[in-house]
């Protein structure tokens, strides 16, 4: 099983949740999470002060999945969430040890 | 320490002890006593219907009305600085700025009542030096000179609860400019007797006869609703208390000013529109009757002032600040609203407009000056009334002709002065005895935590801490 975590940009997470649901995915954990990578901040102003703002408002998600459909869950998230403008995020895939449903105790990939 | 808290629950106790031993000291003014004498001999409620059934109560009665009215829109003003200054602060220390806001209403009526209306109000007798009278329990068993048009265009109750409402704003004006890292004993200590002895005092040297309101003969102190005795004293306080108690940790670092900005900005908003609505109130009370002339012309000063200082706030945040900044046209808007306070019966529409429009300009300078002298102050209330309100109070000589620019000069720099040696007194002792700040770590926890054990928002996951 492999964890598929991404950061991308908050107002892609509707595209990607659907184009997950088109290869079949249907769970995912979202969490609001701020960020930068190459993307530089921007300058605010409050009351006559100057002030940069580095971290960015960010949307993770993170799914587990079978080993055979780690590859094109990644794929099927880095087209959706894809702007081509700097700041669009990063896909990685982390090995996962063991899952367990809650309700049923089912174990490994029938729990996902 | 434990001896240091004792001496202060001492003192605290004989000052509650001095302050009800006066309850049931029954003052009477003394310019009525000739007529209690007389009024004495007919039974209140014989007198009192005698004197609804005469043409001159229609009149009376809807001065009251209006008073009362103007006395309900005074005290929603409070939900104004609660949520305005909750707005501008941090969420995590929301519980803390309301709990504050709570506390100066329930302990501004309570205090005026006491002591605070008739040390404001004592009926200087003639020859003394109008500068302070004894306070004392306010209440008057109900007498025809007291309830009827032979006291005034309303009773004495509804002067007592119109003038109640405005002592407690000087206290709210002191809680903006100290939130977030002021400990709550010693401003609930501070604001207790700020209200209770030091608004009186300076309310007395003009609205209550005193030596304001004698000493220039045909040449008189000019302050209709509270220019100087209200804003610009509370605004003086507030100053004296942020220089003795500090900046707020990681504003001012390495010579540069780093914002620490105000958790929302749709409550900071409400704030400012539920004080624009309680300034009807607040200066078309002060017209003192129902008069239709003066209190419409009231309504409209007091609006097109705000409205200008509005514009006059947003145009110059725009052009010198860059963008147009939402908290600057909020503040230039109660700008505009302290600086027509003093002369909102005696200048006209046009001047009211320029008098709002240069105060919005004013405060907007001023929020950045005192920041760049490291005065911090989240809400900007030192600017918007003790700057406008020394502002407000010369505009009256400077559009009008109410009063000479001396006189106002005078009056309102006298008013000023008093109230900043006053606080600064007052919150130096506080702070070499109980201190007036809470520790670095609380500070940076939040005071909700700190100081109350609870959150304003539990069921949000707080991303700062």
């Amino acid at each position: 099983m492999k964890l598929v975590k991404a950061v991308i940009k908050p107002f892609k997470l509707e595209e990607v949740k659907e184009a997950l649901a088109d290869i079949g995915i249907e769970g995912m954990t979202v969490t609001e999470v701020k960020g930068f990578g190459r993307q530089k901040g921007h300058t605010e102003i409050y009351r006559g002060s100057e002030y940069t703002v580095d971290f960015l408002p960010k949307v993770m998600v993170e799914v587990v999945v079978d080993d055979a459909d780690a590859e094109k869950t990644t794929e099927a998230i880095v087209k959706a969430a894809k702007t081509g403008k700097i700041g669009d995020g990063k896909v990685f895939i982390i090995p996962v040890e063991s899952a367990t449903r809650i309700r049923t105790d089912e174990t490994g990939p029938e729990a996902l | 320490m434990k001896i240091k808290k004792y001496l202060l629950a001492l003192l605290l106790c004989s000052s509650a002890f001095l302050m009800t031993g006066s309850l049931g000291a029954q003052e009477m003014p003394d310019a009525a006593g000739a007529v209690e004498a007389v009024a004495d001999a007919i039974p209140f409620q014989e007198g009192y219907d005698a004197f609804m059934a005469t043409p001159e109560a229609a009149f009376f009665t809807i001065s009251n009305i209006w008073l009362l009215i103007a006395a309900a829109l005074v005290f929603i003003m409070h939900l104004g600085f609660a949520t305005v200054e909750s707005g501008l602060g941090q969420s995590k220390n929301t519980v803390n700025i309301l709990f504050k806001n709570v506390f100066i209403i329930c302990m501004g009526l309570i205090t005026y009542a006491l002591w605070g209306f008739n040390a404001m109000y004592p009926g200087f007798a003639e020859g003394s030096a109008g500068v302070f009278a004894m306070g004392s329990w306010f209440d008057v068993a109900p007498s025809v000179d007291m309830m009827t048009a032979a006291y005034a265009n309303y009773t004495w109750y509804t002067d007592f609860i119109f003038q109640a409402m405005f002592a407690a704003t000087a206290a709210t004006i002191v809680s903006g400019a100290v939130a977030e890292r002021v400990k709550l004993s010693s401003f609930m200590i501070f604001a207790t007797l700020l209200v209770t002895f030091a608004y009186p005092i300076t309310g007395s040297w003009e609205w209550g006869g005193g030596w304001l309101n004698t000493a220039f003969p045909d040449a008189e102190f000019v302050d209709f609703a509270g220019s100087s005795l209200v804003h610009a004293f509370g605004g003086f306080a507030a100053l004296a208390c942020v220089i003795v108690l500090g900046p707020r940790a990681g504003k001012y670092v390495d010579g540069k000013i780093r914002p620490i900005l105000g958790h929302s900005m749709p409550l900071a908003t409400i704030g400012v529109f539920m004080l624009f609505l309680g300034w009807f109130g607040f200066n078309g009370g002060s017209v003192l009757s129902a008069d239709p002339y003066l209190v419409s012309l009231v309504f409209v000063t007091t609006a097109l002032a705000a409205a200008a200082g509005g514009m006059g706030s947003i145009f110059t945040s725009w052009i010198f600040l860059k963008k147009p900044d939402l908290s600057m046209g909020l503040n230039g808007i109660l700008a505009g609203l302290v600086g027509i306070t003093a002369g909102a019966d005696t200048l006209t529409p046009a001047a009211a407009i320029a008098v709002g429009l240069i105060a919005g300009i004013l405060v907007v300078f001023s929020i950045v000056f005192f920041d760049k002298i490291k005065i911090d102050d989240p809400v900007g209330a030192i600017s918007v009334h003790g700057v406008c309100g020394i502002f407000g109070t010369l505009a009256v000589a400077l559009f009008g002709s109410a009063a000479p620019f001396m006189t106002q000069l005078i009056g309102t720099l006298s008013i000023g002065a008093f109230s900043f040696i006053f606080s600064f007194i007052v919150f130096f002792i506080l702070k070499v005895t109980i201190g007036v700040r809470v520790s670095p770590e609380e500070e940076a926890e939040g005071l909700d935590i700190g100081e109350h054990g609870q959150e304003a928002y539990p069921d949000f996951a707080n991303s700062t801490r």
